[in-house]
């Protein structure tokens, strides 16, 4: 299973992929209630895909024309806020040249045909279907065409489409695509078909209202824990506070008591109070009395933790990317800059908590689940029940709130041992304490740094030793996540000398991917740490980037549209200070200027001015959603945000302790849209990585002393 | 397990539950009322905020006993189609949700402020004091600050109308 970002030639190398693949169109044919239905591939590029992609494609995408002209897209990314119902609905529509208001979408259960890995996560979601979905749309509409053409008796190349409609440019006769619906699926498809000139685009690059605003704003949008099935329980469950800690021995007598209270089970993860509400079932928790085996970790601290990091950066590490002889650069060097940056443990905290609701019966089971990744939800139920995956259906609810945490499944997992174990079909729902105290987490990271400037002022030599919790695999040694936005770092043509190593190290404590991944730290290092060798070479933090990228255009780009914007180096008012960063993940690249002051040590953020190029943009709206949603899931962790570990167990357990950005605290976001026609890159996770040090950096002009630690604490502003 | 009485939506509405039991989940588990979200159980978030008597309250935190007799409004029925109150008009209008998980809870409080009698038409550090209850993980505050505006000039009777 992979969630991770990708970097861009990753990406690239899959958009060539899916450009030279053309057998991704594969199956067209009747709908079950009439109509044409039109099959699709969709490669994806995960581990667990790239294991599909050996046999024989399958299809996962469908376009659905009914009789009635309704069209009917079938989609297999979930929607958790990031637009995705909306825009791949608008790249199949833009070729398709169907009416929007006749849209309607559906998220399948995963089948085979569906192939290897269905999911949202890594951003990719428009990046990778882009294409694809185009050439879908466009077969389609061939097909009808084709249809008309033969209904009238004419060549097809006498016939045009518009809204939903096949036009004769010879008589103005229209024919609707529903009305040509089943004379359209009987005709063979196109096996060569050209994609519109994007001059010509009318629904790709138009801030279309989203899709799923009326049912979100009317209560009616169902969400994962708003799942009822007749004759279910709801359920809560008792865990061992600390991680890796499992039931020694329980006593539910009084909980059994309790008013409402059904049953108690035992479960793997601990133990699941059963009632006829979720209120009850968590009184019955409280009466509940359960001796723990707290296992290895019930000693482990934040401060532990970070000693043994500190440690491990003192020897060299595995090497994640080696260019030229840093060491003697750095000897070399005119002017040598070390620092060490840190950054904590991070919760996802989506509005929504974990919840799963299972009906697990000898014959098959049925799950309905805000998910990431159906196809885990799948194989994990399959595996707890001994059934077949074909026996498992996933219901995927809208998701609120996904950022990483929802690609686990170990919230359906429990779900679906509490209903196997009970009989019943069983909601399960996570208090606030329980989603924030066995969270997966963003991990610690400590990172040591190294730059050698020469007596012009360039860079030449920069080190990094990186020590953090691994979660998804080692390399060679080397934790490829922990390094993400180092090893890779965006400026490294520009350096001669790089050493970046790692020692991926276990302590414990569950970690998974956070909105942008390593970068969510690592940008915060690196761009802090490029602002100190400014410095040391005496130079202007934007001028001293710009000599860095002269190989670099799109991140020379964006560097150069928010300078710009945000009047970089221009007046501002008294007690306002500048500050910049810049990046590129998900195959994106942007960078962000802070306007910060400093007013008896708070931190007041005024106004986040970023320039993103995310090449072609389906949806300008969106995007621009999307760039504010990533600041303020950064700029929260940057001002206070922290989890921290003491006896084995996480200490902060709500909102009052781990506080994310409030609307009294959210800064002006000025969003700037580099014009492009690229692939399209990822935008759900780009602009996350960035605010932290664009505000720190901006913090440092202010105090004069560099922030190299995570949350900014009132020390670093003294 | 006590009978409490109260207006749910303009319509009476029984219920006989622990009298102890939080209003959310009473609407919810009890009555099937999936529209008010639960968020935090303590009232740091907002989520679950509905109207009592016409003022904002976080059902999270409201025992079922103190309801009875009072009116209770949740977002299924602020409005009677569900997308005509000014706020939601408004909603639509700046397309302000994301996942919209805790988008009942910020509509809610919009409401109140904006049906709130006599009240002027809100500056942005109004709307900052009266929203700064209701989180939101997906950063939609800078739409719902312009949708807020928006909901103010639709009360007046400035645009927005069907």
């Amino acid at each position: 299973m992979s969630m991770r970002s990708n970097s861009l030639d990753r990406a690239q190398r899959h958009e060539q992929a899916v450009r030279s693949n053309r057998r991704t169109f594969l199956k067209v044919g009747a709908g079950a209630a009439g109509g044409l239905l039109v099959g699709f591939y969709l490669p994806e590029k995960s581990k667990l895909a790239a294991q599909a992609a050996a046999l024989p494609a399958k299809l996962n995408t469908y376009i659905h024309i009914g009789p009635d002209d309704t069209v009917t897209f079938t989609i297999t990314k979930s929607e958790m806020g990031q637009g995705t119902l909306t825009s791949l609905s608008q790249i199949l529509a833009e070729q398709l040249d169907c009416d929007w208001k006749k849209i309607k979408t559906e998220i399948p259960s995963p089948a085979p045909e569906f192939g290897g890995m269905m999911g949202a996560y890594g951003s990719l979601s428009v990046r990778t279907t882009y294409n694809t979905l185009l050439k879908a749309g466009e077969t389609a509409r061939l097909m009808l065409v084709q249809a008309a053409a033969q209904k009238w008796g004419v060549d097809p190349a006498q016939c045009r489409t518009e809204e939903g409609a096949v036009i004769n440019t010879a008589t103005n006769d229209r024919l609707s695509y529903g009305s040509l619906a089943d004379a359209a699926a009987k005709i063979p498809a196109p096996t060569n078909v050209s994609l519109k000139d994007p001059k010509n685009f009318k629904i790709i690059g138009k801030s279309i209202k989203r899709v799923d605003t009326a049912e979100k704003i009317s209560g009616r949008a169902k969400f994962g824990i708003d799942a009822r099935v007749d004759g279910m329980l709801y359920a809560v469950v008792a865990r061992c506070p600390v991680f890796g800690g499992k039931v020694a021995s329980f006593d539910d007598s009084r909980t059994k008591a309790v008013p409402g209270v059904k049953q108690v089970v035992q479960v793997p993860s601990g133990v699941a109070v059963l009632a006829d509400n979720t209120w009850n079932a968590m009184e019955g928790r409280k009466a509940l009395q359960v001796q723990w085996d707290e296992g290895p970790n019930a000693a482990q601290t934040s401060a532990k933790i970070r000693q043994t990091f500190m440690d491990l950066a003192e020897k060299p590490g595995a090497v994640a990317r080696k260019v030229g002889d840093a060491d003697a650069a750095l000897a070399a060097a005119a002017k040598r800059v070390d620092a060490v940056y840190e950054a904590p443990f991070l919760s996802h905290s989506p509005m929504e908590p974990m919840n799963c609701t299972a009906h697990v019966r000898p014959d098959g089971c049925d799950v309905w689940v805000a998910t990431q990744i159906q196809t885990a939800a799948q194989q994990t139920a399959a595996s707890i029940t001994k059934l077949p995956a074909d026996k498992i259906k996933i219901h995927t609810m809208f998701l609120g709130g996904g950022f990483g945490r929802r690609g686990g499944a170990d919230f359906v997992s429990e779900a679906v041992e509490i209903s196997k174990a009970a009989g019943v079909p069983v909601k399960l729902t996570w208090s606030r304490e329980d989603d924030m105290q066995h969270d997966l987490y963003r991990p610690a990271s400590y990172a040591k740094f190294g730059g050698g400037v020469d007596a012009n002022g360039n860079l030449t030599a920069f080190t990094c030793r990186v020590a953090s919790q691994p979660f998804a695999g080692i390399n060679n040694g080397v934790d490829r996540n922990a390094v993400d936005g180092i090893a890779n770092l965006g400026y490294g043509s520009g350096i001669p000398n790089i050493l970046v190593d790692n020692h991926p190290t276990e302590t414990g404590i569950p970690c998974t991917f956070w909105r942008s991944v390593g970068y969510s730290h690592n940008t915060f290092f690196t761009e802090s740490f490029i602002d100190e060798l400014a410095g040391a070479a005496g130079k202007d933090p934007v001028e001293f980037r710009r000599t860095l990228l002269a190989k670099n255009p799109r991140m020379l780009g964006v560097l150069n549209l928010a300078a710009e914007k945000a009047g970089w180096g221009k007046p501002l008012p008294s007690g306002h200070y500048h500050g910049v960063a810049l990046t590129d993940n998900i195959g994106s690249f942007n960078a962000q200027v802070a306007e910060v002051s400093v007013t008896n040590g708070k931190i007041k953020v005024h106004k986040i001015t970023c320039a993103i190029d995310c090449g072609v943009v389906v949806n300008p709206a969106i995007v621009e959603q999307q760039v504010q949603s990533g600041i303020v899931f950064g700029l929260g962790p940057a001002l206070r945000q922290a989890i921290t570990i003491d006896r084995g167990r996480v200490v902060q357990a709500n909102f009052n302790n781990y506080d994310p950005l409030r609307i009294d605290e959210m800064p002006v976001v000025e969003v700037h849209i580099v014009p492009s026609t690229a692939n399209p890159g990822g935008i759900g996770e780009a602009t996350t990585p960035n605010v932290a040090p664009a505000v720190a950096n901006a913090v440092f002009k202010a105090r004069g002393k560099r922030i190299r630690h995570l949350p900014i604490r009132q020390q670093d502003l003294a | 397990m006590a009978a409490v009485k109260f207006t749910l939506n303009g319509k009476p509405q029984t219920v006989d539950v622990v009298p102890q039991m939080p209003l959310l989940w009473v609407l919810r588990d009890t009555l099937g009322m999936t529209g008010t979200k639960f968020g935090c159980g303590m009232q740091l978030c907002g989520a679950c905020t509905v109207h009592i008597d016409g003022q904002p309250r976080r059902s999270c935190g409201t025992q079922i006993s103190s309801v009875a007799g009072k009116s209770v409004t949740t977002i299924e029925g602020l409005s009677a189609d569900g997308l005509s109150h000014p706020v939601q008009k408004a909603w639509l209008e700046a397309d302000v949700p994301q996942c919209g998980y805790c988008q009942s809870g910020q509509i809610m409080t919009a409401a109140a402020l904006i049906d709130k009698p006599g009240s002027r038409p809100p500056t942005d550090a109004d709307i900052d004091e009266s929203m700064r209850g209701n989180l939101c993980r997906c950063g939609t505050y800078q739409s719902i600050r312009r949708a807020v505006h928006l909901a103010a000039q639709y009360k007046a009777g400035k645009g927005g109308a069907a």
